[in-house]
């Protein structure tokens, strides 16, 4: 016969089969945690790609000093003169400035459920604002014209709020603005905006001042220097940076959060599942004494033992996070609206799941395993084999 | 005590281990249970301290778009309305932009009398209104940051552009417990001269008025009377009580309630699959015992009276353990969290709530093994038990 | 019928007034267990009588169906076809719950494994049966205390069955057994589990209790050392009486 070491898998697989309520609530316990740790951090990550998403990396963007979000920012129209004078700014084919000036207001929409009214972000935009943005498109429709009351929403929006349907009419700023297009943001931030043109907007809400400016720079890699012109100049009190940065930023916190809640909750929740673990493990070595006595009897060494009922715990680990991240996977296709209390806005997003967040979960689940058999395991190993076959 | 008592509690404590681990199983579920509800009435906190007489009047369009300061005085003008306070959000950020607080200019005479339940003793106020530099926090605020009075408190503004430097010149006691006391207070006329001097394009704008009432069941006449002024101007009005004010926030917020709920639930689920795994495990271990007692003419009410007890007392003694330890845990997060929620503290119906909920896991976790157990038939006791 | 030719036992003078009728009676009895998708008759159209105050060792080779048999009378188990009388009361007439009072009431029972409850001292497992009357709790302690006395245990009161040995707990569980005065004890295997010298001492107290009592006593054994101590031996096989003979 062949030395043997280790108990085959199938050893403490079949184990699993032969108790498999037992297992299957066990399992079912561990899978619930999984759900929970991957579904909060789900919403963060959510969030964050979809602001990350909105951010193009190549343009600029250019706000008040100290601003923190489009809102908080204004930007004088000298100021802005000042920016786009500088001779470092792209241009287009028709030679026009690649450059958008832009006010960002929100407003309480009224929504079609009927429930509270909800904030929205409402850009007033120059022509090349739409250029600078090449991932929106429009979906139905056509573009609101310079200078009218008009407005596209984005797809989001228009399923949403009321009257912001394509061919329906939005009330604020005292006057009626018909929607004569709908855009699709390609899962962007800017699916939840409404847009419209920049001088009606700054008429009708009587701004003097804009939220920002966003352009591109003629020659890539030249951002550095055009930085640091911007930063000398004293009459400028304003902040640069990417438009894909400034997204990123905005989604720091939310994300921060939902991670943080989701590990402190999992931690919490997970002791609960690897007493579960713990509880069931135990009474797997206590059903099987007789049989580990006999095992060793037979040469296992109590390593093979510790092994293999490790090995079962930790499949029971395993198929619970599995069943865990296939369950939180069915909610990417949950579309969810919340308010990014960062920006105070609404944004529509889908709830995603990253591979990181695949991963960290079923290593999270393993844990849960390995520390809810490695007691009973050890229990098992220590069995002594005279006591362990009278057991019977 | 009884001999079938006798026989249940030894039952319990037969498996030591198991009994324990599925107790504190129980422990963790109610502390977190409790422990979530209470961070939900944290958010809520807000708007219970606000008050249902007090009336917020805010630009129509939204909060981030601020009320002509010319409103002020044709809100005072109408009748019932007994006095108006201003406040308006500051955002700045303290020294490294990790640490937030809450800063509102207000003019304090107006705003604080409205508020009688922020305490500031006499010289404190005097100190406050005699220099515009000075600021006013809550002592909860300044606890945190080790704050005393005299010290400067340099803000990086966000809306207001440039470093913005205040003394502390007052602290404020909350009279309530749901008061916040980690809040700060400037000068609304420091921050409107200089946004004056600079031709701020903010200027002369007021975030929310705050508008005392004479007779409080005139509530929402008055706030219609309001808002009618308004109407049709360039700056139309929103005017709700504080409390409603507040539930709009919430609101905002909602997937976070939505999530915090749900998972409250879900810790409950997670220990009732392990309750009723460890249950199941149990009376399949002693299912010759129960034959046997079956045989010696011991009918179902007897034996659902014994595995029932045995899964109930469990549940409530956890149950009640965890009860107690919720209140110094949440006493300990509560420090942990201030910053974001001022006001943890555990409700009396949180608690019986954590009650109900771990004696509703006792009963549904004995549900299959009781019908497990009417099902032995006799004969098994006669087999060898295991 | 066998009961028919049945021998004189010698009745008690205080059991005399009651044995009018046969203690057990069954009649035409079949039994059949479906395993492994085949039927399998264990009991096949059974008659036996046994008269109240006999002690009855039943033999057989295993599947011979002596334990189907127990179970009938003891009333943890029903009989397909046929009537099973015991104490004048037809069992199948009892629903489940009645049933369940009958033998807290008539049956007393020894297993071969004892089947004590581990976590209550011998007095308390003795005690046990008595919840099930209408005794008071210090009454029942008394009874409890006295019957383990008789078997012989009054020194072992409050120890838990792991503290005994296989011995002492049958013997438990023979005070058990009697403690609410039932009419009938069924005894599965009773000496089974025991070495020669214990299994000795629980027979020699079995026939103490037939003798001193005129309890009816039902055992199944497959030792012919312990159906010796009976009066009378029934040999089953394939369901059926082969013989029978005074003990």
């Amino acid at each position: 016969m062949l030395p043997v070491r280790a108990l085959p898998a199938v050893h403490s697989l079949r184990n699993l089969r032969a108790r498999w309520v037992t297992s299957l609530l066990t399992t079912g316990g561990m899978a619930l945690v999984v759900f929970v740790f991957a579904a909060i951090r789900m919403i963060g990550a959510g969030i964050e790609a979809t602001l990350v998403a909105t951010g193009e990396a190549d343009n600029l963007f250019i706000i008040s000093d100290g601003a923190e979000t489009e809102v908080q920012s204004t930007l004088a129209r000298d100021q802005a003169s000042i920016i786009l004078a500088r001779p470092d700014v792209a241009r287009d084919e028709a030679g026009r400035l690649l450059a958008s000036r832009e006010l960002v207001v929100l407003i309480a929409l009224p929504q079609r459920d009927g429930a509270r009214p909800a904030n929205v972000t409402l850009r007033g935009m120059e022509a090349p604002g739409r250029t600078l943005r090449p991932r929106v498109r429009l979906l139905a429709g056509r573009w609101f014209n310079p200078g009218a009351a008009e407005v596209v929403t984005g797809r989001s929006i228009a399923a949403r709020f009321d009257g912001a349907g394509l061919g329906e009419s939005l009330r604020f700023a005292g006057r009626e603005w018909r929607v004569t297009g709908v855009v699709d943001g390609g899962g962007t931030a800017f699916d939840s905006e409404v847009w419209g043109d920049l001088d009606a907007f700054m008429q009708a809400w009587r701004r003097e001042a804009y939220s920002l400016t966003l352009m591109r720079l003629a020659t890539s890699g030249a951002e550095a220097s055009f930085r640091r012109a911007l930063a000398t100049d004293p009459r400028l009190r304003i902040d640069v940076q990417s438009e894909a940065e400034f997204y990123a930023r905005q989604s720091r916190a939310v994300r921060l959060f939902f991670d943080v809640l989701g590990w402190v909750l999992s931690l919490v929740f997970s002791l609960a599942a690897i007493i579960g673990a713990m509880l069931t493990m135990y009474a797997s070595v206590a059903a099987r004494t007789a049989e580990v006595g006999t095992l060793r009897a037979i040469g296992f060494r109590r390593a093979a033992i510790f092994l293999s009922f490790l090995v079962e715990s930790l499949v029971l680990g395993s198929i619970g996070g599995v069943v865990g991240v296939l369950a939180a996977a069915l909610l990417g296709f949950v579309s969810v609206s919340t308010l990014n209390w960062q920006t105070f806005s609404e944004i529509s997003f889908r709830l995603t799941l990253t591979p990181e967040i695949a991963t960290s979960a079923i290593l999270f689940a393993l844990v849960m395993g390995l520390l809810g058999g490695a007691l009973p395991a050890l229990r098992a190993a220590r069995l002594d084999i005279l006591a362990a076959l009278r057991a019977s | 005590m009884g001999l079938l008592a006798r026989l249940l509690l030894r039952n319990l404590l037969r498996h030591r281990l198991r009994t324990l681990l599925t107790g504190l199983g129980i422990v963790i579920a109610v502390l977190a249970f409790g422990l979530l509800r209470s961070l939900v009435d944290a958010f809520h906190a807000g708007a219970d301290a606000a008050s249902a007489t007090r009336l917020i009047t805010r630009n129509a369009v939204s909060l981030t778009v601020g009320l002509p300061i010319a409103h002020r005085d044709r809100i005072r003008q109408i009748p019932g309305v007994t006095r108006v306070g201003m406040a308006r959000w500051f955002g700045g950020v303290y020294v490294d932009g990790r640490r937030f607080f809450p800063q509102f200019a207000i003019d304090p005479a107006n705003y604080l009398s409205l508020y009688p339940e922020f305490e500031l003793s006499a010289a404190h106020y005097a100190a406050f209104l005699r220099d515009r530099n000075c600021a006013i926090v809550g002592r909860q605020l300044a606890a945190r940051f080790g704050w005393s009075l005299g010290d400067t408190i340099p803000l990086k503004g966000t809306f207001y552009p440039g470093e913005w430097r205040f003394r502390l010149c007052g602290v404020f006691r909350g009279a309530t417990p749901v008061a916040d006391e980690g809040q700060m207070f400037l000068h609304f006329s420091l921050l409107n001269e200089r946004l004056r001097q600079e031709n701020h394009p903010r200027k002369d704008q007021v975030g929310v008025y705050v508008v005392g009432i004479e007779d409080a069941s005139r509530v929402a006449s008055i706030a219609m009377l309001i808002d009618s002024q308004f109407r049709n101007s360039r700056a139309e009005t929103l005017t709700e009580t504080e409390r409603a004010f507040h539930l709009s926030f919430l609101e905002m917020a909602s997937i976070i309630m939505l999530v915090i709920e749900g998972v409250s639930w879900v810790v409950l689920l997670v220990v009732l699959i392990v309750m009723a795994n460890a249950l199941a495990m149990t009376v399949r271990e002693r299912r010759s015992e129960y034959a046997t007692l079956k045989a010696l003419g011991f009918g179902p009410r007897h034996l659902v009276a014994l595995i029932a007890g045995e899964s109930l007392l469990l549940a409530t003694t956890a149950g009640a353990l965890g009860c107690v330890l919720l209140l110094p845990v949440a006493a300990r997060v509560g420090l942990a969290v201030q910053d974001f929620l001022p006001v943890l503290t555990v409700h009396p119906q949180t608690l019986l709530q954590g009650m109900l909920a771990a004696v509703g896991v006792g009963c549904i976790a004995v549900v299959w093994p009781i019908w497990y157990v009417l099902r032995v038939p006799v004969t098994a006791a006669l087999r060898r038990s295991d | 019928m066998s009961g028919a030719a049945e021998p004189e036992t010698p009745v008690l003078a205080v059991n005399a007034g009651k044995s009018a009728a046969p203690m057990v009676r069954l009649a035409a009895v079949s039994k059949s267990y479906w395993r492994g998708g085949e039927q399998l008759t264990v009991l096949n159209n059974l008659s036996l009588e046994v008269a109240a105050g006999d002690f009855i060792a039943l033999m057989g080779p295993s599947g011979s169906g002596k334990s189907t048999l127990l179970n009938l009378v003891a009333g943890i188990d029903r009989a397909d076809t046929g009537q099973v009388e015991v104490a004048g009361v037809d069992l199948a007439t009892l629903d489940e719950g009645a049933l369940a009072d009958w033998r807290a009431a008539n049956v007393g029972f020894i297993f071969q494994f004892y089947n004590l409850l581990p976590v209550l001292s011998a007095l308390e497992n003795v005690e046990l049966p008595l919840l099930l009357t209408r005794l008071h709790a210090d009454a029942r302690r008394m009874r409890a205390r006295q019957v383990l006395g008789l078997v012989g245990l009054a020194d072992r009161l409050d120890h838990r069955p792991g503290e005994l040995s296989g011995g002492q707990q049958q013997r438990v569980a023979i005070a058990r057994a009697v403690v609410a005065d039932p009419r009938l004890i069924v005894a599965d295997e009773p000496t089974g589990d025991l070495d020669r010298a214990a299994g000795a001492e629980v027979l020699a107290l079995l026939g103490r209790l037939n003798e001193g009592l005129g309890t009816t006593i039902l055992m199944v054994t497959h030792d012919q050392h312990a159906a010796r101590a009976a009066r009378r031996v029934l040999t089953l096989d394939k369901g059926v009486l082969v013989d029978s003979a005074g003990g």
